[in-house]
Parts: structure tokens; sequence; C-alpha cells
């Protein structure tokens, strides 16, 4: 308990010690952290492997996005709208010029996109490999879409081009240091969510249903709802995080949602240790401060770095770095050996 | 088990190593000492030296065409270092790697200006990462020299443009196919901002200069199969194919094309995005004929040309060629170099007001920033592939043609500029 | 009419080549379950394999000889990516046996380290592979439909390697032991079966199946660093659609996925055929879920 308040007490005294660049990075990182929480809980305590996270961050931000676009444009059509051949705003993106419903939107829609496919996948059956798969579909359908219809979304450029937040400057200290302390709130708030989850009876089936799925099911429960509801609520974490992403970094675009950062967010939950949410927090933060150093240091063979990471903590480190921290913390001399995973997740 | 053990000792041992850096870089910070790292490993270390930013994707899908800018600007600076520097002071580079990932571009874009305080920066290809780095650069008052050919419809205050805009190169392109080779166009482009855009400046053309379209289409980024594409291409008889297409996709429509039995004889076909270098990556037996518009050509002929290509293949390889974005690339930093000498500072207020009107005899030609765009004038060339991987200049516009990125002086693109 | 028997052709051809691609994932997916993601760095490898063997030709052979390059080109792409493959699976592979996502992290892994080394070793930018002469051109059957040449050399190419794979598998000693360590390892183990040369073995020809395929390639697509990450979904998609563990699905997911995807784009375009093929394929496995052809098993988990 004394670790966490001293983790939150040093995310809050951050903004005195770092530079403005590094604390918009930190706020950045920390964003990403949310979306390896909701993903923890789908993967490290259910068990469902969803490659398509990007698509719900991505909403997420682009929710946010074109609020902040509208904001910006100031009642005039926006740039990538007229250099596309549109000459008026299309209906959908009218109610945007509102926060409220732009902050809702970025929760609701994930969540509801989400819900849609888990209804059908999860009572289907379709699970492991088979429903990762299904997801990296969805990832390329998406972003297609979002590519081709560049008149409304910006294109592969994505949105970017903002100004201000509820009339207050993006650009200036003060807007960004208040950014980084929504941020790190959110942060906790999700981070206590999770908690309540994971210790709770809900959380109990959620990793009875990864342990052993069909045994679950003839105890009498029913694994698809509890599927269906953790799914959701990952995804509506991941537009959650998305919004916030995009007050800080100034863009969102379909290079955001594709296949790679989606792959690179289960990434952080590996590294940092799935199955526990502290694990999964760290791992972003500290794989995404670890490739941007590296990638300043060697900006020719960084990715060396990076695979060589990724490669050594999936095989040798089935439980990332926590898992590693725990062991040298109880000194044990457990061996994690390659057929038995200390978390043992089912079969295709 | 010992061997695992001696492992998973090697494992914390590199961890805690990679926790530690990332503190380091962090108390760096906090002591206010500007970043040592990039600089000391990109191995130049004269600590008072004026550092410049140099940011294009080394890896990821877009690294095939920026490492090459990349060279020419280091080469550059090099070049500069081994003249005597600046204002008397050595140039000392920041290499950065955008990753092809436009959020990426913008990070490291904050990261040079607000963390290296560089005088200026060097970079971007795609549309995308001028975009994601054009608020940055805006926000902090940095200055970005951007070398490829765009699309237009962009003047930002901090960025200085080497490539073409639209009106000197698509534009002027459309008008002598339309005399020279037929009226009948088909459009291809890789869907994104680059192609559409120009694709509708390009109907607008059409429209007003009496060419006939006769399809548009658009293949996703990567698309590898353009069997059904050449099959509706053979099915509207256009005369001329207008190629927008990016990078890799080239590769595949030119060797399908050719395996069709469509030879640059039955069907003029004219590319944006074909150059030297990726000529060298498709092959000279599938583009022997097809036709190019760009600026500069390796066999332009100019004195500081010459020169030009004969440190490059000195520097990095006699296989290596040279290409337009290469050479706006090179041009960029000798601009930026003239600038900065004539303001007597590298304060971007000041080169931005000694850039204005700045002529530079460069490989391409005479070339002179127009004050009021930040473009440059550029000589407009149309070339067509040889059997040895060069351009035969077929057409050039004589003179260097005044930037116009909003077509303002065109009647017919009033439907394009942005509405107030 | 010319279109359609065109567009037919078309269909088949892109089949063909989304065949050859997924038939090396076949068996290191669909047989031993392992979500190889550096499948198309393997693809890549097979690619490069024949710009060297190119460059060796130009080097070393007279250039009457030149056009043949292609012919020893196939069974060095093989060999090469078989060596890679082997190397992979000893070092690598052999830890994540029963644990499928894991592999799926840790191949990625290995696949950004194959194309930053393919980058190092070859330069960022795309090189060219000059196909033999003998395969430019087309067979002409009607005045206005040409069929490639390449490309029927690649339906050729699929074929040639079905058939080989069949009579590997099916009909071989090698084969039947590959079969039963993996439909019961622990029983074949005991009747004397190496299961760990098997395992190397069946993934190091899958491996060089995917060498093949990037062989193949040069002759359609362009040759770089990042060229396996075209690929990889599509293959992946090919072999979950065909049902995984069966060589027959796999060939008709590839026929799925290649003619309809022509057709789609035919009648709308790239980018939306695209989207309407991945559409289907998504609607399909919620209804069948194990893909066309599922093995059938008594088990539960």
């Amino acid at each position: 308990m004394a670790g966490y308040a001293a983790a939150a007490v040093a995310l809050f005294a951050a903004p005195m010690f770092l530079s403005d660049f590094r604390l918009n990075l930190l706020a950045k990182f920390l964003a990403f952290a949310i979306v390896a929480l909701g993903l923890d809980l789908i993967w490290g305590y259910t068990g469902i492997l969803s490659l398509g996270h990007g698509i719900f961050f991505g909403i997420g931000a682009y929710a946010m996005a074109m609020y902040l676009k509208l904001e910006a444009s100031g009642g005039r059509l926006p740039d990538f709208m007229g250099w596309s051949g549109l000459k008026e705003l299309p209906l959908f993106w009218q109610p945007f010029s509102s926060f409220g419903f732009a902050v809702a939107m970025g929760i609701v829609m994930p969540a509801l996109l989400a819900l849609f496919l888990g209804f059908f996948t999860f009572r289907n059956r379709i699970r492991g490999v088979y429903f990762t798969i299904l997801t990296q579909a969805l990832v390329i359908i998406t972003t297609t879409l979002l590519v081709g219809q560049q008149a409304f979304t910006g294109g592969t450029n994505g949105v970017t081009g903002f100004s201000k937040i509820l009339g207050a400057s993006l650009a200036s200290p003060d807007t960004k240091r208040m950014l980084y302390f929504v941020t790190v709130l959110v942060l906790i708030a999700v981070f206590v969510a999770c908690r309540y989850i994971v210790g709770s009876r809900f959380g109990k089936v959620l990793r009875a249903i990864r342990d052993g799925e069909n045994r679950v099911r003839f105890i009498g429960y029913n694994p698809a709802m509890y599927q269906m509801v953790i799914f959701t609520l990952s995804a509506a974490f991941a537009g959650i995080a998305g919004m916030l992403f995009v007050l800080h970094v100034g863009i969102i675009s379909p290079s955001m949602m594709g296949i790679v950062p989606s792959i690179e967010m289960v990434l952080w939950v590996a590294i940092g240790g799935r199955g526990t949410l502290i694990g999964a927090a760290m791992g972003a933060v500290l794989l995404n401060w670890a490739k941007s150093e590296f990638s300043t240091s060697y900006p020719e063979g960084w990715t060396y770095f990076l695979g060589a990471m990724f490669v050594i903590v999936v095989v040798f480190l089935p439980n990332g770095l926590t898992g590693l921290l725990g062991k040298i913390k109880l000194g044990k001399k457990r061996r994690v050996t390659k057929n038995e995973p200390t978390i043992e997740y089912p079969a295709m | 088990m010992r061997n695992r053990k001696l492992l998973q000792v090697g494992i914390v041992v590199l961890l805690v190593s990679l926790v530690i850096s990332a503190c380091g870089g962090n108390k760096e910070t906090a002591s206010t000492t500007p970043s040592e790292t990039a600089g000391g490993s990109n191995g130049a270390a004269a600590a008072d030296g004026i550092k410049v930013g140099i940011l294009h994707s080394l890896s990821g899908t877009m690294a095939i065409s920026e490492v090459s800018v990349r060279d020419a600007e280091l080469m550059a600076i090099e070049e500069i270092n081994a003249a005597g520097g600046v204002l008397g002071t050595q140039i000392v580079p920041v290499v950065e790697d955008g990753a092809s990932d436009w959020p990426t571009f913008a990070e490291k874009a904050r990261k040079l200006i607000s963390e290296d305080k560089v005088a200026t920066v060097f970079g971007g290809w795609t549309s995308s990462s001028r975009k994601a780095m054009k608020p940055v650069f805006e926000e902090l008052n940095g200055l970005l020299w951007y070398p490829v050919q765009y699309e237009g419809l962009e003047a930002s205050p901090n960025i200085f443009y080497t490539g073409a805009t639209t009106n000197q190169q698509i534009v002027p392109a459309v008008d002598w196919l339309l005399e020279n080779r037929g009226k009948k166009m088909y459009l291809l482009g890789s869907d994104y901002v680059f192609p559409r855009t120009a694709n509708l400046i390009i109907k607008e053309q059409l429209k007003a200069k009496g060419g006939e379209l006769v399809g548009e289409e658009y293949t996703p980024l990567g698309h590898t199969d353009y069997s059904t594409i050449i099959s509706k291409i053979k099915e509207a008889e256009p005369d001329i194919v207008f190629n927008t297409l990016n990078g890799d996709s080239n590769v595949a429509f030119f060797k399908q094309l050719k395996d069709a039995g469509i030879s640059a004889q039955d069907l003029t076909t004219l590319s944006v995005s074909v150059a030297e270098e990726e000529i060298r990556g498709i092959g000279v037996d599938v583009l022997e004929g097809h036709l190019a518009a760009w600026n500069y050509y390796q066999t332009t002929d100019t004195p500081a040309n010459a020169a030009f290509v004969a440190n490059y293949k000195k520097k990095y390889g006699e296989d290596r060629v040279t290409a337009d974005p290469i050479e706006a690339g090179y041009t960029a930093v000798y601009l930026w170099k003239a600038a900065v000498e004539k303001a007597g500072s590298t304060d971007v207020a000041k080169v931005k007001e000694a850039a204005k009107e700045l002529e530079w005899d460069a490989p391409e030609g005479k070339v002179r920033i127009d004050g009021e765009t930040q473009h440059i004038y550029k000589t407009v060339r149309i070339g067509e592939v040889q059997a040895d991987g060069q351009f035969k200049e077929l057409w050039n516009s004589g003179e260097a043609v005044k930037p116009d990125p909003y077509l303002k002086s065109y009647e017919w693109a009033a439907s394009i500029q942005p509405s107030e | 009419m010319d279109v359609f028997i065109l567009q037919l052709f078309n269909g088949i051809s892109v089949s063909s080549i989304l065949l050859l691609i997924a038939l090396g994932l076949a068996i290191t997916f669909g047989l031993m379950k392992v979500i190889n993601m550096a499948h198309g760095e393997l693809i890549m490898i097979g690619a490069y394999s024949t710009y060297l063997t190119q460059n060796l030709f130009h080097a070393y052979m007279p250039s009457s000889w030149f056009n043949w390059y292609f012919v020893i080109s196939i069974p060095a792409s093989f060999l090469i990516a078989f060596l890679f493959g082997l190397l992979l699976e000893v070092s690598l592979i052999r830890h994540l046996y029963g644990r499928p996502l894991d592999s799926l992290l840790a191949t990625w892994g290995v696949g950004l380290l194959l194309q930053q080394l393919a980058r190092s070793v070859f330069g960022a930018p795309n090189v060219a592979v000059t196909s033999p002469s003998w395969l430019n051109g087309g067979m002409r059957i009607l005045s206005d439909v040409v069929l490639p040449y390449k490309r029927l050399f690649i339906v050729g190419l699929v074929a040639a390697c079905l058939i080989a794979m069949y009579f590997y598998i099916y009909r071989s000693l090698e084969g039947r032991r590959m079969r039963a360590v993996m439909q019961n390892r622990d029983m074949a183990a005991c009747l004397g079966v190496s299961t760990r040369r098997v395992d190397a073995m069946t993934f190091a020809i899958g491996s060089g199946i995917a060498g093949i395929a990037g062989c193949a390639l040069t002759l359609m697509g362009p040759i770089g660093p990042s060229l396996g990450t075209y690929y990889i979904v599509d293959a992946f998609m090919v072999v979950v659609l065909g049902g995984v563990g069966k060589l027959v699905g796999t060939v008709l997911g590839a026929l799925g996925i290649g003619v309809f995807n022509t057709m789609f784009e035919y009648w709308t375009n790239a980018s939306l055929g695209k989207v309407l093929v991945f559409l289907c394929i998504v609607a399909f496995l919620q209804w069948r879920p194990s893909g066309f052809v599922a093995m059938r098993t008594r088990s539960l988990d």
C-alpha cells in the first residue's frame, strides 16, 4: 500500500523535476498505461488476447480530435475537408463541437463497438488464437476504412493542428500541466477500479474463465457474459486513453491504430507482467521510455534492442518484469519451465 | 539449470541498466544540460557547435525512401564543416528516427526543438509526417526544411518547402501530357492525402483544358496485386495513366503492367513518385520508356550537379544514385547556411527574414526562395527512363517556375482554394 | 466476356499467390500451433536469397546462363529460409510450445530483428531482381486476353509445392512421424520418435516454403526490408479461414479470399474490396469458428 502511495506522490511531484518536454512524454506514457490496464484485465485476468485495442484507442482519440479540430477551426470548415473537396461540415461532425458530447462518445463508442463484437464472438465461443486473429482482421477493416474516407476522417494524415481546449491554449505550459494532472487522476481512478474488479467475486470468475472456461461453464456460469462485460470495459478504458493521448500529442492518425501499435500495446503488458495491474502500467511507461531513449541514442539500430527485449522477456520471463522482481524479492528458487508457466493459459 | 540462472542474472543486469539509462536521461534535463546522448552517438563531439536536427524515418516502411535523403543532408553538413562551418562554427547534426509513424515525428520534433535546442530541422517525407510536425514547429517557433514534392495548399511560417508544390510538378506535367500524348487520362494513386489532393487538382485542370477523365482508382498503401486494376485500365482505354502510387506499390504495378503485355509504347504513364532511386528498386527492364516529372535528375547538366553526384557516389558508393528529393534535402542545408550567414545569427525570425529572395546555385540549377510562401523557384522537367536507369529530359520549363501552393494564379483552380 | 475470363484468371492467380505465402504458415501455425509473426520476414529472406543468387550469377557465371539463375534460386531460397527456420526453432520456438499467444509476441520481436538486419545488410532502399526472360510475356488465349507467364508459373509452382507437401506429410516416414508428434506428442515419444528432431524439421520445412514464396514474389512485387509486413496478415487469414491443420482447408481458404477479393475489387475499388473481404471473413468465422475444414475432435479444451 505504501508503495502505491509513494508512486502516486511521485507522479504528482513529477512536474517539479521534469522539463516540459519530458513531462509531456510522461503524460503520453501514462495514457498508454491506461490502455495497458484495460488490456491486462482481458488478457492477464480473463485470458483473451486482443490485438485490436488500437481500434478502441483510436476511436476515443478521434472523438476528442474531432472536438479539438472544430474548436481550432472556429466555425470554419476543418482544413482537410477543404482540400478533400467537401463544402460543408458533415452531419455526424456537428455534435462534436460540444466537449461533453465528444468525451461521452470517446467512451461510449469504443464500448458499444466492443459490446457488439463481443456479443457475437464470445457467444459463438470463438476463443484463443481465433479471437486474436479475428481482432487483427477488424484492425485492417477499420484502418482501411478510415484511410479511404479522407474527406470525413483526414485519411492517413489523421486529424491534427489543434489550438485550444475549452478556451485554454493547448500550447501554454499551464494547460499542459493541468492535462498532466488530469491524466494522473484518471490513471489512478482506472487503477483503483481495476483493483476493485480484480478483487471482487466478478474478478474471481474472470480468473476461473482464464484457467478453465469449460469448467466454469459446467458449474453454471455463462462465461460469454463475463467476457463481454470485461471486453467492453477494457475497450472503454482504451477509449479514455485515446482521448488523453490526443491532448498530449496533438495528432491522431490511422497509423496509431494499425496492427503494429495494437501488438505493441500487448507487449507493454507482457513485458511489465500480465496478471498484475501494477506490472501492466509499469510496463507501458518503462517500455515506451526505453523506446524513446534507445531511438534517440541509437537512431540507426534501436529496433535491434527493442526486438531483442521482446524476445528475451516473452520467452524467458513469462511473467514479465514484475514476475522477475517478485522472484528476487521472495528469493525463491522456483523455476519457470517452458511447459508450465506460473499462470496457465487456455490451450487453443 | 545453471544456464538458466545465468541467463536470468543477465536479464536482470540488462533491465537495470535500462532503467538507469531512463533515469539518467531524466536527471540530465533536470539540471538543464542539453541531452548529450544524441550528439555523442552521432560522432560529433563539438559541444560549442550549432546543432541541427535531422528527422527522417530510418525504420519502418518509409525508410526505403528517407534514408537516402538523410545521407544527402549529412553529406551537405560534412561539406560545410570541412569548408569552415557556418558563422565560423561547426554544425553538429542530431539524427532522430521518425519510424514511419506520424505521432513519433511530432514527438521527435518537439524533442529536437525543446531539448536539443537545435537551430533548425531538416526532415519529413510523407505529407502526414509534415502535417504532424507542423503544429509543433508553429507552437515552439522552430524551423523545418521539408525536402519532398507535395500536394500544396499549405504555407506555414515555420516551414521552408524545398520540394515542388503542385504548380511546379503536377500542373505543368498534365499540360504537357494533354498537348503531346493524348486527352484520355486515367488517375491511379495510393490511398492517402497526396494522390487524392493531386487528383482533385488534375480533375479541375482536365475540365478546363479539354482533357477527359476515364477512370480514377486508389489502392491501399502496401497494395501488391494490380491484376484487377490493370484489367480496369485496359477496359477504360486511356491514352495516359497519371501515376501517384507510393513507393512499394510502384514496384508491383510496373512489374505486373509489363507482364500484362502493356509496354511504354502502348500506354503513356507519368509518375510523380518514381525517381532514380525507385528505378533501382524496380528494375530498369520494367520501367524503360516510362515518364516522370521532377525538378532534378541525376543527369541534369549543371556544374554544381556534376560535383554533387561525384561527391555523393564517392561518399556512399558507386552504385548509389541521386534523385530529386535527395537533391532537395542537400539544397535545403545549403540554403539554410546561406540564410544564417546573411542574417549573422541562427535566430529563427532573423533567418526567415534573411532567407527571403535568397539565391543559390543548386545542382538543379539556380534556385530562389520565394519570400511570401517560403517555397522555392524550381525548373520543371519531364524525363523518360533510359536503359541505364537514368532519365532523359524530354522537356523543361526553361526558367524556374514561381511557386504557387494555393494555385491562386490559375483560374480553373478557384474551387480548390480554401474558403474563407 | 474477355474481362470475365481475365478476372477469373486473376482470381485464381491471386489465390495461388496467397496460397504460396500461406503454405508455410499452414505447417508452422496449422500443425505446430506456433503463431509465427516472423513468417513474413522468412518470405523476405527468400526474396533476398533470390536477389543474392541473381548477383552471384551476374558476377561469376557467363551471361548466357543468367536466365537460369531463377531455377537455382528456388532451392537456394528454400535452403536459406530452412536454415533460418532451424536456427529459430532451436534457439527460441522450442521454448514456446504450448504457449501459442506467447509465440506470437516473441516471433513479432524476431520479425523486428530480421527487418533491421536486412536494412543493415542490404540497405534500406528496395533492391531489384530482373526476372528471367523466359518468364516475360504471356499466353494470348483471346485477342484481348493475355495470361502472363509469371502468373501461370506461380500457379504451377504452388501446385508443385502442394504435391510435394502432400507426399511428404502423408506418404513418407518422416511425414508420418510429424503427424504422430503433432497429434499426440507423448504417445509418439513413447514409441521412440525423437520429438525434438521432428519439431525442428517441421518448423524448418514450413520456413523453407516461406522462402520459396519469397522467391516467387520477386516476380510480382517489391523486394525490401519491410516486404514481409505486406503479406503476413493475409497469410494468417488464409490459414484461419481454411481451418487449422488441414492442407485442403488452406487451399480452400486461399481460393475463397483470392476470388472474392478480385471480384469485390473489380466491382468497387481496391480499398473497399479489401474491407468487404475482411468483413466476409469475420462474418464467416462467426458462423464456423474453426474454418472451412475443421479437425474433428472429441476433446473439449
